[in-house]
């Protein structure tokens, strides 16, 4: 291993081992970072499959143990398991360490990361930690709290190995994203090309930039609250336990301090991929650029004052509750100037339906509708009657899963011809455009009417008054997972027999400066770093 | 450098130690998990053996690096903002344990904090002594960085060792503070707090002074100049962020809640 260390020839093409394993190079660890999260995603939709299966009809039909009985430990798994996953191994390594790996330093003509070698560290810490994640589904019964790890149901309520897996898989991606934020915010300050300023930078990198200062502020709390349910479980202290002077609510508060900012943490770098997407095929320059900016640090900032709105009914006091509402009211304005910026950037442009631009489009619009019933979950009264039922499920779903997941695939059409060469088809990626988006829409519309008719969440099974829209919602979820499938093949056929891309700037006209570059793009880009007539041509 | 890059950022050669460290991490804390379930304690034994080696593995390639020049000032800017941002994450991980810390102070469960039959610390022996040393070991740091900058090896040297020694004194007077304490940590609040807070400060302490320990010893080889010397900036920095998070940890958990 050490002579791998000593190898200075970067003429020699690297061993499998090397390029893969001992990458220090931001375009590869990017591609890795897609890939593992692909994976992980479909072990994830596995087990939406198996929930919506098991929901598709009152009474409980699958999930039953050996001996035929109700095997309600399963269901909380499999929720526990598609939450973590989700949370933390999916989104975020596809958006913040796959596509801002990629494309960041790309679009601010960095030759590389700031700190490349602990680029990889990041990388693979992260699959460590989805490791552990994945051994906490299968050891011990399994991880049965919930993705939150609300106390005391994971301290006295899971005394098994299981928790500890989960507990330290989170410290792992934590640690992973931390070293990311330090890594991108770096690079972000101190590599832009010569002559780009700050407000000059594309709304991408500006993004990943905002999105690394929220890992780099939040997870740290998140690991601290984790470190206490760990000692409360194995040690003995009694942060979250009464008996001992403690308090549960305590770790809902700490959690919840990371957790909004985390919903941030998705949904931010897909804000900066629908920017670009929505300027290319409307060609025109992104409408009101500062105010883009200005908006995702609004966000970014009012994403930690908000925190207790999840948590309306644990018993605060009015003022409390007062104040939480109306904090995350305000975040309606700054998405709202996004939303409103990227209509007007279509709005006169001569607009072009290909995939990525669909996308987009689906993203624009189901982000508006889950941004929408987040301000009607945000009064505190209302909320009473919708807190932990399937509106909230409808309402995070809206958010991240047409949200979030979109613009995923979203990025994933617009740059694969740029990462691998070669293009998908038109015609599959709009098919698989179809498919999600009515699918997604058949399984989440309907259960805001179970919300909003009474269904909690969280349960393996429901009364009969509810087996209509649960019929329709599992239906929904067998057509995404139907696209999903599809869209796995889709990239099997374009990365083995798609066909060959060798325009640069195959969309046309397009202002960063990851279309300057060859498909794929060489192993080391930018040596000599790019000059503003390179990126400035469209700007303002 | 092989090929032709004509600019000043550094692009490093394939590395091992990402990988051997995310697997010894894997490894120490699956081990970890074993152990707390009194199963085996070998496999977190190997797991930490393996981590401590990779950091102690990975620093030396960046000191070679640095040594070689790979160093130039834009990557020294970049490895500053680096450690800033590293401490600002630490700031917040001490966060959680002074929210926990406040929370229960001044919402106490049984209404009264500290809690009934709990005796604390007298702020104004030990720890207040341990105060004083902290702060002291921050003036002897910045003495050692004047030397430094001066290029006045022998102040730099006995600044450093003397930082270091006071560093290590405080140690050993946490410890013994600790071995003296009327309340335990486990079953009540009081403790769980006391000894998390204090005990996450601690390791701090202990990281910083081994981190200055190795500038010291970089320090006795000539690998500092008066121009280049990201290195000791970095522990200095980290030394007085441990100082600051100690002063608050004095002035809240052992002078106001006492």
């Amino acid at each position: 291993m050490a002579d791998a260390t000593a190898s200075h020839d970067h003429h020699a093409a690297p061993g499998f081992f090397t390029r893969w394993f001992c990458s220090v190079n931001h375009k590869d660890i990017g591609i890795l970072y897609l890939i593992s999260a692909g994976v992980l995603g479909a072990i994830s939709v596995a087990m939406t499959f198996y929930m919506r299966l098991e929901l598709m009809e009152p009474g409980v039909q699958y999930m039953l143990t050996e001996d035929g009985q109700v095997d309600g430990n399963l269901w909380n798994v499999m929720i526990t398991g598609h939450g973590i996953l989700m949370m933390f191994f999916v989104v975020i390594p596809a958006l913040f360490g796959g596509f801002g790996n990629y494309f960041m330093p790309l679009m601010i003509g960095a030759p590389d990361m700031a700190f490349p070698r602990m680029n990889n560290l990041s990388y693979w810490l992260f699959v460590a930690g989805a490791t552990l994640a994945v051994l906490a589904v299968f050891v011990d019964g399994g991880v049965h709290a919930g993705w939150v790890l609300y106390a005391p149901l994971s301290t006295t309520g899971s005394p098994g190995m299981a928790m500890d897996l989960a507990i330290f898989a989170v410290h792992l991606s934590g640690a992973s994203s931390i070293l990311g934020a330090i890594n991108i915010i770096t690079t972000f300050l101190n590599m832009r090309a010569p002559g780009m300023t700050l407000f000059k930078a594309p709304l991408f990198a500006w993004s990943i930039f905002v999105t690394a200062f929220l890992i780099l502020l939040a997870l740290p709390v998140l690991a601290g609250a984790i470190t206490m349910l760990l000692t409360d479980r194995n040690f003995g202290t009694t942060f979250f336990d009464p008996a001992g002077g403690g308090d549960p609510i305590l770790y809902q508060h700490i959690l919840w301090f990371f957790g909004h900012p985390e919903v941030y943490i998705l949904i931010v770098p897909g804000f900066g991929i629908v920017s670009h997407i929505v300027s290319t095929f409307s060609k025109k320059p992104v409408f009101g650029y500062l105010g883009m900016v200005w908006a995702m640090i609004a966000i970014g900032v009012l994403g930690f004052v908000v925190w207790a709105h999840h948590m309306y009914t644990v018993g605060m006091s009015a003022d409390a509750q007062a104040y939480f509402m109306l904090a995350t009211m305000v975040i309606a304005v700054p998405t709202g100037v996004k939303i409103f910026s990227w209509i007007a950037t279509m709005w006169g442009g001569s607009i072009e339906l290909k995939t990525p631009m669909l996308w987009a489009l689906g993203f624009i619009f189901l982000f508006t509708v889950g941004g929408v019933t987040g301000v009607v979950l945000s009064q505190a009264g209302v909320d009473r009657a919708y807190h932990d039922t399937y509106y909230v499920v409808a309402h995070f779903h809206y958010v991240m899963s047409l949200g979030a997941v979109f613009t995923i695939f979203a990025g994933i059409y617009y740059w694969i011809g740029k990462m691998s060469g070669r293009q998908y088809p038109e015609w599959a990626g709009k098919l698989h455009f179809w498919m999600m988006f009515i699918g997604a829409n058949i399984t989440f519309f309907p259960q805001h009417f179970l919300g909003r008719a009474g269904m909690p969440r969280r349960y393996i099974d429901y009364p009969e008054a509810f087996a209509y829209w649960n019929y329709v919602s599992s239906i929904g979820a067998f057509i995404s997972i139907a696209s999903f499938v599809f869209f796995i093949g889709v990239m099997w056929y374009t990365l083995t027999r798609g066909q060959r891309i060798t325009e640069n700037a195959y969309w046309g006209s397009t202002d960063t400066l990851e279309w300057t570059l060859p498909n794929p793009p060489p192993e080391h880009t930018f040596e000599t770093l790019p000059t503003p007539d390179q990126w400035n041509k469209a700007h303002h | 450098m092989a090929h032709e890059k004509n600019h000043d950022y550094h692009i490093l050669p394939p590395s091992p130690w990402p990988v051997l460290g995310a697997l010894s991490a894997f490894v120490m804390l699956l081990g970890a998990v074993l152990l707390m379930h009194g199963e085996t304690q070998i496999l977190f034994g190997l797991g930490l053996l393996g981590v401590l080696y990779t950091m102690y593995a990975w620093w030396s390639d960046v000191v070679k690096e640095s040594r070689v020049g790979d160093h130039t000032p834009v990557v020294q800017i970049g490895l500053r903002y680096g450690m800033l941002l590293f401490i600002a994450s630490e700031v917040m991980f001490f966060a959680a344990w002074f929210w926990s810390f406040f929370k229960h102070a001044i919402y106490p469960a049984g209404g009264e904090w500290p809690p009934a039959g709990i005796e604390t610390f007298d702020p104004w022996h030990l720890p207040l002594i341990n105060t004083l040393i902290l702060l002291t070991s921050g003036a002897t740091v910045t003495w050692a960085h004047h030397a430094l900058l001066e290029n006045d090896r022998k102040g730099l040297v006995n600044g450093l060792l003397l930082t270091v020694c006071l560093g290590v004194l405080f140690t050993i007077f946490q410890i013994y503070e600790y071995t003296h304490a009327h309340f335990g940590f486990s079953g009540n609040i009081y403790g769980a707090n006391f000894f998390m807070a204090t005990g996450f400060h601690g390791a701090h302490v202990v990281i910083g002074t081994i981190f200055l320990g190795v500038c010291l010893m970089r320090a006795l080889r000539g690998q500092f100049t008066p121009e280049k010397h990201v290195g000791f900036e970095a522990a200095a920095w980290y030394w007085h962020f441990v100082d600051v998070v100690w002063l608050f940890l004095f002035a809240a958990v052992y002078i106001w809640a006492r």
